[in-house]
């Protein structure tokens, strides 16, 4: 049941600003990207220019496996567009990613679950979000 | 250097509504600031600093002349329900700077009643605006790994609401005055998993008011002495996803300073008002205050330990926001004003802690699962 209202969603095109036009447009080549420092080594998300770890200019883009398991979640039973269900991803190269889950059995999901990114169509570029893998 | 004893809060003011379609948002806040300058025993010509969130219509410019105050300070630091309990701290460092000496502080709106300005976006907008975090769903991530981590029940976290509406039932201006069970809180529809509906806090209309003062001044007036002794502000998120922890909040930092600040530990505290957005915001924070470790909130909040007159930590003896007053979506006001009640001997006789002289005042404004900023307050009946 929870399915298909995902699925119907329609989600805001991003704005994009110059600090992550790269983002979107990888987005659009279905890249999902991340920042990594090459200073101090860190990834983080969502991108920036600077650092937030050691203030660093030396930031660069990369592109994420994509792939990673669910921190948390929570459902929301209802909504004006229906249940769904928000989480963080830890992804495999560290980062955590704020995200929705999709196409899938939104009462099946569990802390741990491996979980992979899938992009949505908006009015502009599209959206990362994370479907259970197998 | 220190804000320790250098400021007292001489006035507070709750307003009774719950419901206010007859008023404006202006007025509730001019109604609440009325009502605590009254309290204080001053007048409104005696204020010369304005304190005040985003809940004031257009800020503190608008405010301050609405309110046809003439102040020489002013501070509108926004950091959602947890602003007010920061604005007492820059108070107290404003009137120890000889920057004011009478402060006024308010809080009012109408999430029942009209509709609430839009969360300004910050840089995250692109990146998580999609993904729909509301209040529900961003503190239940954060009850989800704290019952994955610790073993967290819902019938732990039920047990707040329990305490809650026993000190309700004896608040005539609280909204819910029914006292309820863990059976019923965890019967409850689900609103967003694993919190239930009773797990969450009522929307009210309303508001609050404080006078916060030198000391020389509150001497002078006649209500019994409250001053501030120790004071700390913190924020927390995601911070570019490194080693993400939903399970503590920034409590952890702005509690220690508080405690360091007023030479108290969490042992001495006789009376805590702690915000309660949603059971889950209570537990985390006793655990992040140090009233118990890590992980062992459960265990401490169950079986009435937090019920005044039954446990070890009576708190929110108003109802709090899970029962009373959640005016505007934001706590923090409610809180300070239900610990200065409780230092003066004023709350409930069915509530009153006995000997209340040392109260803490703790709050998270923002959404806990996302990004908060918390700030703790001591407080002490001279």
């Amino acid at each position: 049941m929870t399915e298909a209202k995902t699925q119907e969603k329609k989600y805001p095109a991003p704005q994009g600003n110059p600090e992550t036009q790269a983002f979107w447009d990888a987005a659009k080549q279905g890249k999902f990207l991340i920042k990594r420092c090459t200073a101090c080594g860190e990834a983080h998300y969502f991108p920036r220019s600077i650092c937030p770890f050691c203030f660093s200019d030396k930031t660069v883009w990369e592109e994420s496996a994509g792939e990673g398991e669910i921190y948390t979640f929570s459902l929301m039973r209802k909504s004006a567009t229906g249940p769904y269900a928000i989480g963080y991803v830890k992804l495999k190269e560290g980062p955590a990613v704020q995200t929705n889950f999709v196409d899938c059995d939104l009462s099946a999901l569990k802390i741990g679950q491996k979980v992979r990114v899938v992009f949505k169509p908006t009015d502009g570029a599209p959206l990362p979000f994370f479907t259970p893998v197998g | 250097m220190s804000i320790k004893g250098k400021a007292y809060i001489a006035g507070i003011y709750e307003h009774p509504t719950r419901h206010a379609p007859d008023k404006s948002t202006a007025q509730l806040h001019a109604e609440v600031a009325k009502g605590a300058i009254e309290d204080a025993g001053l007048t409104s010509a005696d204020i010369d600093g304005y304190f005040c969130a985003g809940d004031a219509p257009g800020g503190a410019w608008p405010m301050v002349d609405y309110l046809g105050l003439k102040v020489r300070h002013i501070d509108s630091t926004e950091t959602g329900g947890s602003s007010y309990i920061i604005h007492i701290g820059h108070a107290a460092e404003a009137i120890a700077a000889g920057k004011c000496s009478i402060a006024l502080v308010t809080l009012a709106g109408k999430p029942r009643t009209s509709v609430m300005p839009p969360r300004a976006a910050g840089a995250e907008a692109d990146f998580e605006a999609a993904y729909g975090a509301t209040t529900h769903n961003a503190y239940g991530m954060c009850a989800m790994r704290h019952m994955h981590d610790y073993g967290t029940t819902s019938e732990q976290l039920a047990w707040i609401k329990v305490a809650a509406s026993h000190h309700a039932q004896y608040n005539p201006h609280a909204m819910l005055k029914e006292v309820v069970t863990v059976e019923d809180v965890v019967n409850s529809p689900m609103i967003s998993d694993p919190l239930h509906r009773m797990d969450c806090c009522v929307v009210t209309d309303g508001g609050g008011a404080l006078i916060v003062t030198t000391p020389e001044i509150a001497k002078s007036l006649k209500k019994p002495l409250v001053r501030l002794i120790g004071h700390g502000e913190a924020m927390k998120g995601p911070r570019g996803g490194k080693d993400l922890d939903l399970t503590y909040s920034a409590g952890v930092w702005s509690g220690p300073r508080a405690f360091e600040e007023a030479g108290v530990t969490p042992k001495d505290i006789k009376y805590a008002s702690i915000y309660d957005s949603f059971t889950i915001t209570v537990l985390m924070q006793l655990e992040d205050l140090g009233f118990c470790k890590k992980g062992e909130g459960g265990k401490f909040v169950s079986d009435g330990n937090l019920i005044s007159g039954v446990g070890k930590l009576p708190f929110n003896t108003d109802g709090g926001g899970l029962c009373s007053n959640h005016p505007v979506n934001r706590g923090g006001m409610t809180k300070i004003i239900e610990a200065v009640r409780q230092l003066r001997g004023e709350a409930h006789p069915k509530v009153q802690v006995p000997n209340c002289d040392l109260a803490l005042v703790h709050g998270t404004g923002g959404l806990l699962g996302v990004r908060h900023a918390a700030s703790t307050a001591v407080l002490e009946r001279v």
